[in-house]
C-alpha cells in the first residue's frame, strides 16, 4: 500500500519533470545575427572589429579578471547554450574552467572540435614553447606555449583574419561584410601599430619586470626585454628570497620599472620598487580592465602611455 | 646533424633523379662534348635551384617547430616589421607593407602550436591525473575511530573527448585496501532538445557534498549528517542513467532538473534486492548572480530506494523497505573579481530528511524519520591560507532519537594549486552504541594533498 503510494508520488515527480522538458523549449538565439561568446574580452573585442553589427558578442572573463582563475558559474551556461560560435584563446590557459562549462551547455555547435568552436591560438604567433621536460617543478607552465599572445597587435591581426575566415563560412551571405570589416581593421591596425612603435622607439631594449609571465608577445613587438619576474615561478607567489633576488638582479641591471596585472597584489612589487628606486605600474593584459579601455587599439593606447610615463619618470 | 643528412640525401637522389631524366634524344647530338658540358650546365642548375627549395622548406620546418612562424606569415604589420632592432632580425628582406596575412597561416601556425614533444605525446590519450590524499589522525574517538596515518584514496582521473558526441570521466579510487571505481561515465554532449546524458557509474546529483570528490571538499571529512544519512564518504555513487536540461525559469536565474536511475546499490543507503528494485534521484538547482563577486545557488533534491532492513524478514516482504530521502542546499558565494586568487568567502548549508523503513525490536514495520543538517563557511584569507568552520547536527538513519552534534574548525597552507596542506580539529558529540551513552570526541586531523598530471576542473 505504501509502497504503491510512494511509486505513484515518484512517477508524478518524474512526470513532471519530463513534462517541464517537454513544454519549455529552449529559446533560440538572436536571428540574424550570430551569436558569439569568447573566454576573454579581447577575443571578444577582436570578434566584434569584425564581425560589426552582425554578430552579438560577449565575454565570459571580465577584463580585470585573471584568466587563469575564472568561476564556471551557472550563469555563463545560460550564455553558452545559446552560442553559434566560441572563441577561446587556448593553449591550456582556460584548462581550469571552461571545459565544464563547454560540455554542461548542452550546445552541441561548441563542443571541442565543432563548426562553432574556435581556438585562437592556432592563428598566432606563440612563444615561450618550452622543449625537453616539462614539468611542474617550474610553476604553472603552459607545455603548449605562452598564451598571452594577443598582446601583439600582430596577433590580433592574425586572429582577426581567423575570425574573418570562420565567420564567413558560417555566414556566406555577409563574407564580403566580414571582409570590408577585416580590411578596415587591417589598415587601422597598421596605422596605430606604427605610431604605438614610434612612441615605443625611444624606449626600444628597456629592461623591465613583470609579475606574471603576461607579456612576451608585447615585450617582443614593442622591443622590451623582460628580466625577471615578481613570482618566482608562474603561478607560484612571491617568496622572500626570490624578492631578495629580484631586488638585487634590478640593481645590477638598473631595471626600474615593474610591471603587474591588474589581478595580482601590489604589496611585493610596491616593496621592490621600494629597495630598487624603481616604480610599479598596472598594465592592462585586456581590454575593459579600465573603463575607458573599450576596445583592442584603446588596450595599447592605455598601456603604452602607462609604459612612456613610467620610462619618462624613472629616466 | 639528421636533418643535413636527410637534405644531402635529398639532393643525392635529386641528382641520380635527374641523371636519369637525360633526353635520350641528346646522343644524336652532333658534338657530344658540348651536348655533355650542356647537361652538366643543365644539372647544376637545376640542383641549386633544388637546394635553395629545400633549404627555404628547412627553414619553414625548424621555425614552426620552434615557434616561429613562417617568414610569409609574419609579415603581418609592416611598421613593427620595419623597426631596426625590434623585429627586424626576424623579417624576411623583401616585406612588403601592404602583405595580408596568408591564408595558408593557420595552418602553419597550428603547426607551431602544438609542435612540443609533450603535447604529442599526448594526442589522443586521455587527460590523466592522480591526486594523493594522505591524512593523519590524533586524538580521541571511540565511535568511529579512524587510523593514525593512511594514504587514505589516491584518485586516478581519466578525461577525454570520445567522439564528436560525447566525452568520458573515469575517476578510480585506490585506497589501502582496495581499489573502487568512483566515477565512470560517459556525457552526450551533442543531444537535441538542450537534453545532457550521463551513463555510467557517478556520483548521484543529490544536495552538494554528495556530488564532491574527497580531494575538493572545503573539510578534511564529510558532515556527520552525510554519514549518518547519505552513505558516508561514497554516498549515493551507483550506475545508472542520468539526464538534466535547463528549465526556464525568472528572470535572471538559472534552473536545471536532473532525473537519474540507478541500479540500486549505495553503500548502506539503498540495496536492491531485485532487479526492478532501482534506485531515483531528482533534483533541481537554482542559481542567480547577486552581482558581480555574489551569487546564490539553491537546490532541492529528492532520492528513493530500497534498504537492506528487510533481509531475511519472513513477515514483510523485503521489497516493501523503501528509504526516501529529501534535502536541500543554499550556498552562497563571494569572490571579488580583481582579487579572485586572494579573497573569497563560501557559506553554505544542506539540509537531510531520511524516512528508511525497518523493523523495531519487536518486529514491527516503522518508518524512522531523521533529519540532519550542517552548515559550514570558508574564507580565503590570501593566496595561501584558508580558514573554514563546520557544524554538525544529525540523527542517525536507524535511530532518529540518537542526535550526533559536531564542529569543526580548518585551516589549509596551499603551497601552489597543485598541493595543499591542512589541520582541523574536530569535536563530536557522538552516540556510543555499545556503551549505550553519549562520549565526546576530540580529534586533530591532518591532510596533504597532491596533484600529479592535468585533473580537469569540476562543476561549479
Amino acid at each position: 500500500m505504501r509502497n504503491a503510494k510512494l511509486h505513484a508520488r515518484f512517477t508524478a515527480f518524474l512526470a513532471a519533470l519530463a513534462l517541464l522538458c517537454a513544454v519549455c523549449p529552449l529559446p533560440l538565439g538572436a536571428a540574424g545575427k550570430l551569436n558569439i561568446m569568447t573566454a576573454t574580452t579581447d577575443l571578444a573585442a577582436l570578434a566584434q572589429e569584425v564581425g560589426g553589427d552582425k554578430v552579438d558578442v560577449e565575454s565570459v572573463a571580465r577584463g580585470y579578471q585573471d584568466p587563469h582563475f575564472v568561476e564556471a558559474k551557472p550563469s555563463f551556461l545560460l550564455k553558452l547554450r545559446h552560442a553559434d560560435l566560441l572563441i577561446v584563446v587556448g593553449l591550456e590557459l582556460e584548462i581550469g574552467w571552461l571545459p565544464p562549462l563547454i560540455s554542461q551547455s548542452t550546445n552541441p555547435r561548441i563542443q571541442v572540435g565543432a563548426p562553432g568552436y574556435f581556438d585562437a591560438s592556432r592563428f598566432a604567433k606563440i612563444l615561450e614553447i618550452p622543449t625537453g621536460v616539462v614539468t611542474r617543478a617550474e610553476g604553472d607552465v603552459h607545455p603548449l606555449g605562452n598564451p598571452h599572445y594577443w598582446l601583439d597587435p600582430e596577433n590580433g591581426l592574425r586572429i582577426a583574419k581567423g575570425i574573418q575566415t570562420k565567420l564567413s563560412e558560417m555566414r556566406p551571405n555577409d563574407a564580403a561584410y566580414f571582409a570590408q570589416r577585416y580590411d578596415s581593421f587591417e589598415q587601422r591596425i597598421k596605422q596605430a601599430d606604427q605610431k604605438w612603435i614610434a612612441e615605443m622607439k625611444p624606449y626600444a631594449g628597456r629592461k623591465i619586470v613583470t609579475y606574471h609571465r603576461s607579456w612576451p608577445n608585447f615585450a617582443e613587438h614593442f622591443g622590451l626585454d623582460v628580466v625577471g619576474y615578481v613570482e618566482p615561478r608562474p603561478g607560484i607567489p612571491p617568496s622572500p628570497q626570490h624578492t631578495v633576488e629580484l631586488i638585487g638582479l634590478m640593481k645590477r641591471d638598473d631595471v626600474k620599472v615593474i610591471v603587474v596585472e591588474p589581478y595580482f597584489d601590489l604589496k611585493t612589487p610596491n616593496a621592490v620598487a621600494r629597495d630598487t628606486g624603481g616604480q610599479v605600474i598596472v598594465l592592462m593584459p585586456s581590454v575593459g580592465g579600465e573603463k575607458e579601455i573599450t576596445d583592442y587599439f584603446k588596450l595599447f593606447d592605455y598601456d603604452i602611455a602607462k609604459l612612456k610615463q613610467a620610462f619618462d619618470t624613472t629616466k | 646533424m639528421k636533418k643535413f643528412a636527410v637534405l644531402s640525401a635529398c639532393v643525392l637522389f635529386s641528382a641520380v633523379a635527374s641523371a636519369q631524366q637525360i633526353p635520350s634524344g641528346q646522343t644524336s647530338v652532333s658534338n657530344p662534348e658540348d651536348t655533355r658540358m650542356k647537361t652538366l650546365e643543365d644539372q647544376v642548375r637545376t640542383l641549386a635551384e633544388e637546394i635553395t627549395l629545400l633549404r627555404s622548406e628547412l627553414k619553414d620546418l625548424r621555425e614552426a617547430k620552434s615557434g616561429e612562424p613562417a617568414a610569409s606569415g609574419r609579415v603581418l604589420l609592416a611598421s613593427s616589421h620595419l623597426e631596426p632592432g625590434l623585429l627586424a632580425a626576424s623579417m624576411p628582406p623583401s616585406a612588403n607593407a601592404s602583405v595580408a596575412p596568408d591564408p595558408a597561416l593557420p595552418q602553419i601556425a597550428q603547426t607551431q602550436t602544438y609542435g612540443g614533444a609533450t603535447s604529442n605525446a599526448k594526442l589522443l590519450n586521455p587527460d590523466i591525473s592522480l591526486i594523493g590524499d594522505f591524512i593523519g589522525t590524533a586524538g580521541r574517538n571511540t565511535v568511529s575511530p579512524s587510523r593514525s596515518l593512511e594514504l587514505h584514496e589516491s584518485e586516478v582521473g581519466m578525461q577525454a573527448i570520445i567522439d564528436p558526441y560525447a566525452r568520458a570521466d573515469a575517476f578510480i579510487s585506490f585506497g589501502e585496501t582496495g581499489v573502487n571505481v568512483e566515477e565512470g561515465y560517459v556525457t552526450f554532449t551533442a543531444l537535441p532538445a538542450g537534453l545532457l546524458l550521463r551513463v555510467g557509474k557517478m556520483r548521484a546529483e543529490f544536495g552538494k557534498v554528495n556530488t564532491i570528490h574527497n580531494h575538493a571538499l572545503p573539510f578534511i571529512d564529510r558532515p556527520l549528517a552525510t554519514n549518518n544519512l547519505v552513505g558516508g564518504e561514497d554516498g549515493i555513487d551507483d550506475a545508472g542513467i542520468s539526464l538534466s536540461r535547463f528549465l526556464p525559469g525568472p528572470k535572471n536565474w538559472f534552473l536545471q532538473g536532473t532525473a537519474q536511475v540507478f541500479r540500486g546499490d549505495s553503500s548502506d543507503v539503498f540495496t536492491a534486492n531485485r532487479r526492478q528494485d532501482v534506485s531515483v534521484v531528482g533534483h533541481i538547482r537554482g542559481y542567480r548572480d547577486l552581482g558581480e563577486s555574489t551569487n546564490l545557488d539553491l537546490g532541492i533534491s529528492y532520492s528513493r530506494g530500497h534498504n537492506n532492513a528487510g533481509f531475511g524478514s519472513t513477515i514483510i516482504n523485503p521489497s516493501e523497505f523503501l528509504t526516501n530521502l529529501y534535502a536541500a542546499d543554499a550556498t552562497l558565494r563571494w569572490k571579488p573579481l580583481r582579487r579572485a586568487i586572494y579573497h573569497s568567502f563560501l557559506f553554505r548549508t544542506e539540509l537531510f530528511w531520511s524516512a528508511r523503513d525497518q523493523l523495531s525490536p519487536l518486529n514491527v514495520f516503522q518508518t524512522q524519520h531523521a533529519f540532519g543538517l550542517y552548515s559550514d563557511a570558508e574564507y580565503r584569507v590570501n593566496r595561501r591560507w584558508t580558514v573554514g568552520g563546520r557544524f554538525d547536527r544529525s540523527g542517525r538513519a536507524t535511530n532518529a532519537s540518537l542526535t550526533d552534534t559536531g564542529f569543526s574548525g580548518i585551516l589549509t597552507y596551499w603551497p601552489s594549486e597543485f598541493s595543499q596542506i591542512r589541520g582541523q580539529y574536530r569535536y563530536g558529540h557522538l552516540w556510543d552504541i555499545p556503551h549505550d551513552r553519549f562520549t565526546n570526541a576530540n580529534e586533530l586531523l591532518f591532510q596533504f594533498l597532491f596533484v600529479m598530471g592535468a585533473h580537469g576542473a569540476h562543476p561549479f
